[in-house]
């Protein structure tokens, strides 16, 4: 299969942005007079100038179209990067979403006139406190790291509701990159534990660094290496011995949905990525889903409002003394809690369950055939979960070829690149997760391109250093981009004047 | 085009194998090449500069007659434009420093030394920091962080400062006292700071609270570090860019880069201390020994700072110790050492311990 991304470009330049198309006057829209003249609006309330681009809709429809074009989507491509669970969601999902009963509905409305709403939220609490062994859930945050914020600040309400003041988070370095900011944001000190020669917690090292100083563990498992953390009862009892909780990171939990759960591995608090596990499509800022689930002896502490049912109604419970209060405006990201909430009742439990097995051996099978690739190893002994990193050392030291080139190069073979350089304690890092919606053509395809991208790397580095050729843009300096990022038409505009 | 130029040490690392713990002075040499000795710097100079023409980036290559990179050039089948005159055979010190000053007259974008510590210090003395340099280890004693950690890396390093551009960073040039060394004992000194390029081989390193540049992380360890820092309490700065952060940090912009400072109540109290005004400073009032680990090995005592001497650490204290790395630093080293020269304390001291790596933010190392 060969691949060539769409180039769109005008005058010699990209597709512009939306700003640059814009010509006064132009609109896709006709609202109809007589029904705006009765409107008034009260004159402090409308603004005079509104920078709003205008275009006519087939503008806006191709301007869209040819930008989804030039890039990259799990509807287009195989997609294996590790600890993002880009796997395929199912329409049925976003069709639900998008039904006027979901999206037409307003955060103000009265409780009656939503009951089927509060209904799904109180039934998805269910199933998600069922699938972590947790006791409640709390279905509010917008992200992961939102979650974990909401982790962090249910750990330190916790600490304190018990005259504790506990200073210091643990973190082993193979854990994902934003719980080191989320336990700095709430107030912690971050404590970083290596890991052990088998890719697992240091136990050693754990020992050295828990005291009555720990207010947390944040640990995911399987950890970021797709290792399962077999020594998980006795990291908890150690922590908990100190008198500090656990907290799970919900990233990876596509490897062990209805296999193990957090609560019976010890955890307090688990956070879920819905937008990962449960089926929304994600990147690019979301919208997503962080739902934080708790064990009994924080459910006090959970944020209002929950939502709870007197067997005649649902209703939104405000009055919890103990709460740390709001996390975000209203309920969370209604929209997602609809997909998981439809994901979850499409597979059924024993679904589910096939979901962590097959991922689980897709992982593998792209592990043990890519055994025969030379140029890649893993660096860990032993079955992985749901993904496995590679590490592209030995190419690098054979050719001078380096992850990051491999990356690059797949894109030119109409794949996703993988998590590259992460996590950090491998080097020459790539990081697979192929998901269990791959099938095995697909998996071969994938295994075959790598092969081959080790081949060129043997006979033509250039190219390989070069790559992506097959894409709308070249390779980008990474450096600049996440150092000086232009996030919009104002900044972009501030910086084309000076 | 860039301007990449080349000097190789000749007899570096030929003392090794014979057991001579080094190769400075003529009559090392001599004693070398009686022993046997081979050249190996040559060879491995060769490796680095295979990988640089691998890489297939664009640069003018300008290096020294015969033996010190015109011959090590032409092996790897690269072009060089020569300069200087040696006596071939007899090259010594002053050669290296000679090359260097030429070089750098000439507008150098970046120094290939080859050698071991002995002629990275030779280096610095004649150009300091004033053109960046990377060293290709082919020497005896490598403790000095300017070196790559193999020749191919070197080759690779260079390779994407000339062809992408790196950052630039400070790092310890040390020797090491041969004829001390020679009698089994142990005094590295801190000559001196290269400027060298890194490569932030993981861009994700961000991710976790660090920024991936040298700077900014030591400026957030520097913040982290002056909260923690309280009245009344002698903090004892060892030497290094890092603990330098710290001082600069209190507004204190005359701190000894290579010598130990003592600083008071946030201020600067006493300068390029030994260990005699150490110990007078620290005589009944309570103190904190703030270190980094030193030159590529890890080591936090017992190299570079021999001022903070088993009497020091001992009246200070263990808990009293805060270790200072970047992120970058740790993942160079892995583990920490030390030598402080009482073997007891050195037991004392080893097990895990947390290092400062950015604000907020620490690591449980192990001392080995």
């Amino acid at each position: 299969m060969t691949y060539r991304q769409a180039r769109w470009t005008r005058e010699g330049c990209l597709e512009p942005l939306v700003f640059e198309l814009s010509r006064a006057g132009r609109k896709g829209t006709s609202l109809p007079p007589k029904v705006l003249a009765r409107i008034k609006i009260p004159d402090k309330l409308i603004r005079r100038s509104l920078e709003l681009p205008e275009l006519s809709e087939p503008e806006v429809v191709r301007h869209y179209t040819r930008l989804s074009q030039m890039n990259y989507g799990v509807d287009l491509v195989f997609y294996p990067i590790g600890s993002c669970t880009m796997k395929y969601n199912p329409k049925i999902c976003d069709e639900l979403a998008n039904a006027e009963e979901a999206a037409c509905i307003h955060p103000y409305q009265a409780e009656e006139t939503v009951q089927g709403a509060l209904e799904l939220m109180y039934r998805l609490e269910r199933y998600l406190a069922e699938i972590a062994g947790v006791s409640r859930v709390c279905l509010q945050p917008s992200a992961g790291a939102h979650g974990e914020l909401l982790g962090m600040l249910l750990v330190r309400a916790y600490h304190r509701s018990r005259g504790e003041t506990r200073t210091q988070v643990i973190v082993p370095d193979s854990a994902h990159g934003t719980n080191f900011a989320s336990a700095a944001m709430a107030g912690f000190n971050v404590v970083v534990i290596p890991s052990n020669n088998r890719g697992r917690v240091d136990l050693e090292a754990l020992k050295s660094a828990v005291s009555e100083k720990t207010a947390a563990l944040m640990l995911t498992n399987p950890n970021t290496l797709g290792l399962f953390e077999d020594e998980i009862l006795e990291i908890a009892g150690m922590v908990h011995e100190v008198g500090g909780l656990l907290y799970y990171d919900g990233a990876n939990m596509n490897g062990i949905l209805g296999k193990s759960r957090p609560g019976d591995m010890g955890f307090d608090i688990t956070h879920f990525n819905l937008h990962k596990t449960f089926s929304t499509p994600h990147g690019g800022g979301g919208p997503g889903a962080g739902p934080v689930g708790v064990v009994r002896k924080l459910e006090d502490f959970l944020p209002v409002p929950i939502i709870e049912y007197d067997r005649k109604r649902y209703y939104l419970d405000y009055d919890r003394p103990n709460s740390i209060g709001k996390i975000r405006s209203f309920y969370g990201n209604f929209g997602v809690l609809v997909k998981a909430y439809t994901y979850i009742l499409m597979m059924g439990a024993s679904g589910l369950e096939e979901v962590a097995e097959t991922a689980v051996v897709n992982a593998n099978y792209v592990m043990r055939k890519m055994a025969d690739v030379s140029g890649f190893e893993v660096e860990f002994d032993g079955p992985c979960k749901h993904e496995v990193v590679f590490s592209a050392e030995p190419l690098k030291r054979e050719t001078g070829v380096t992850a990051r080139d491999v990356a690059k190069r797949l894109l030119d073979y109409g794949m996703h690149a993988p998590t590259y350089y992460f996590p950090p304690i491998v080097p020459e890092a790539l990081m697979v997760e192929p998901t269990e919606t791959e099938t095995k053509e697909e998996l071969d395809r994938f295994i075959a391109a790598m092969r081959e991208i080790a081949e060129e790397a043997r006979l033509n580095p250039e190219k390989l250093r070069a790559a992506p050729t097959a894409t709308a843009i070249g390779r980008l300096d990474e450096v600049k981009a996440s150092r000086e990022p232009i996030l919009s038409w104002k900044m972009y505009r501030k910086l084309a004047k000076e | 085009m860039k301007k990449l130029c080349l000097i190789v040490n000749p007899i570096a690392g030929m003392g090794g194998r014979v057991g001579l713990k080094g190769t400075n002075g003529a009559d090392i040499v001599a004693k070398s090449l009686e022993l046997g000795a081979k050249p190996v710097s040559p060879v491995r100079a060769v490796e680095a500069l295979r990988v640089l023409k691998k890489s297939g980036a664009e640069f003018e290559l300008i290096t020294y007659p015969a033996e010190m990179g015109e011959l090590e050039a032409a092996e790897a089948g690269l072009k060089a434009r020569v300069i200087g005159n040696i006596a071939s055979g007899k090259t010594t010190a002053d050669d290296t420093k000679r090359a260097a000053k030429e070089m750098l007259e000439l507008g150098v974008d970046i120094i290939l030394v080859a050698g071991g510590d002995g002629t990275m210090s030779d280096v610095i003395e004649a150009i300091g920091t004033r053109a960046p340099i990377l060293g290709v280890p082919t020497g005896v004693k490598l403790h000095s962080a300017a070196f790559a950690n193999t020749p191919e890396v070197a080759g690779q390093v260079a390779a994407r400062f000339l062809s992408e551009g790196l950052p630039l960073q400070e790092a310890e040039v040390m020797d090491i006292d041969e004829d001390a060394y020679r009698e089994n004992r142990l005094v590295a000194k801190l000559r001196g700071y290269a400027i060298v390029p890194y490569e932030p081989v993981m861009m994700q390193t961000t991710k976790e609270g660090s920024t991936g540049f040298e700077l900014a992380d030591q400026k957030a360890i520097a913040r982290w570090t002056i909260e923690l820092m309280e009245r009344g309490r002698v903090y004892i700065l060892g030497p290094g860019t890092t603990t330098r952060a710290v001082a600069e940090e209190l507004g204190i912009y005359d701190s000894t880069l290579l010598g130990v400072d003592l600083i008071y109540d946030f201020k600067l109290f006493a300068r390029d201390a030994n260990e005699r005004q150490i110990l007078e400073a620290i005589d009944g009032k309570p103190a904190t020994i703030i270190v980094s680990p030193i030159g590529r090995q890890g080591f936090i005592f017992g190299r570079g700072n021999q001022q903070l001497s088993p009497a020091v650490i001992r009246k200070v204290g263990k808990k009293n110790i805060l270790v200072l790395a970047t992120p970058h630093k740790l993942s160079l080293t892995q583990t920490l050492k030390v030598d402080t020269g009482d073997p007891e304390l050195d037991d004392e001291l080893r097990g895990y311990i947390p290092i400062i790596t950015s604000y907020l933010q620490t690591h449980m190392v192990k001392i080995i």
